[in-house]
């Protein structure tokens, strides 16, 4: 048999690697949340075909993004070395092992969990795959604000495969990683700059420059101190989670402000490099706040009249 | 799990290709086991005691 008759020229592990890893353990830990501090109970073991469904998923979306996007992968630095950019994944193969993988895990969680949290799965990858990577990314320097949403779905869909219903109350943890994206990607943008405008993603340093793109990062920190208490304005957190929203988002604003002062040479790269990392580690904090108060048995607030009705 | 020639552009050697087809093959199977596992044993969960207290 020749080479070409083998077919693909892929390994296990490059099929892995479409699946984007990273994201997916950030998206496995933030549907966890929410379906911990969902109201009711589920058998363990349904709630963890529920979280599978949705790693599933998020893989799904990842290997979708680097089918339509090897072009743009191919002249970033970051991104080089992905499957398909490198030769070693075909985009008809990425395509299909995406799709297949999405149908898969919308079907799977709709038929072993329920329905409403399939929708909400299926409507995550289209919105992701559609919506960001396919419409938003390569027009709009608004495209991470807008598809920061598909990122903030998981907490909701697995406070969903819970209750199986869309409740107010969950989109507070949405709201939590949505106003969470902008910053956390500009800041990456901010040393980056060179990667995006080279392949022609009009991210906002590229389109509207880092002056700009230090201030919006600002703004978007002031923000983030009253969401990020907003959990337990509604009722899903109590005491311990507050403060330690209150201190996690305060020190983000802190560091947000010495990007925008440091907006020099080595000294700004610097800046935008800690804060990148911190915000990693404040999204990961946040949601394990809520966990350990869940944990110690810690009771949440009662919901602000109004806020739910 | 790269191979040996794993330099962008090139073409693995033909043992190497075989060689990650049949990992390729064992990955598909399993993960087919492990989802005929999955849906009886989630099956079984969600029905419970439901089977034995049905009323014919």
């Amino acid at each position: 048999m020749s080479v070409e008759a083998l077919g693909s020229a892929a390994s296990v592990g490059d099929y892995l690697q479409l699946l984007k890893p990273r994201v997916m353990s950030l998206v496995v830990f933030t549907a966890f949340v929410g379906l911990t501090l969902a109201p009711g109970t589920v058998h363990p073991w349904v709630a963890a075909v529920a979280i599978l469904c949705i790693l599933i998923g998020a893989g799904a979306a990842g290997a979708l993004n680097m089918w339509y996007d090897a072009d743009i992968d191919a002249l970033m630095a970051r991104t080089a070395l992905r499957p398909v950019p490198r030769g070693r994944v075909k985009p008809g193969e990425a395509l299909a092992f995406g799709l297949f993988l999405a149908g898969t895990s919308v079907f799977m969680l709709g038929t072993l969990v329920n329905w409403m949290a399939a929708g909400l799965l299926a409507f995550t990858i289209f919105f992701y795959v559609a919506i960001y990577t396919m419409w938003l990314k390569r027009r709009t320097v608004q495209n991470i604000v807008i598809g920061g949403a598909a990122g903030a779905f998981p907490p909701m869909i697995g406070w969903t495969a819970v209750t199986g219903s869309l409740d107010l109350a969950s989109l507070t943890l949405f709201l939590v990683i949505f106003v969470w994206t902008p910053p956390h990607f500009w800041a990456l943008s901010l040393y980056r700059t060179g990667d995006y405008a080279r392949a022609g993603v009009p991210m906002l340093p590229v389109v509207a420059g880092t002056e700009e793109t230090r201030r919006q990062i600002l703004i978007y920190s002031v923000v983030m101190l009253p969401v990020s208490v907003l959990p337990a304005v509604a009722g899903v957190a109590g005491s311990l989670y507050a403060g330690s929203a209150i201190l996690l988002s305060g020190l983000f604003l802190v560091l947000a402000h010495a990007v925008w002062r440091d907006s020099d040479g080595r000294l700004a790269n610097r800046a935008a490099k800690r804060l990148f990392g911190y915000s990693l580690f404040y999204l990961f904090a946040l949601f394990l706040m809520l966990l350990v108060e869940r944990g110690l048995s810690i009771a949440p607030f009662a919901p602000v009249r109004g806020f739910l009705s | 799990m790269t191979g040996k020639n794993d330099r962008p552009g090139s073409t693995p050697t033909r043992e190497e290709q075989e060689r990650r087809r049949r990992g390729r093959s064992i990955a598909i199977a399993l993960a087919l086991a492990a989802m005929a596992a999955l849906f009886f044993i989630t099956t079984i969960v969600r029905l419970g005691g439901n089977v034995a207290e049905r009323a014919f």
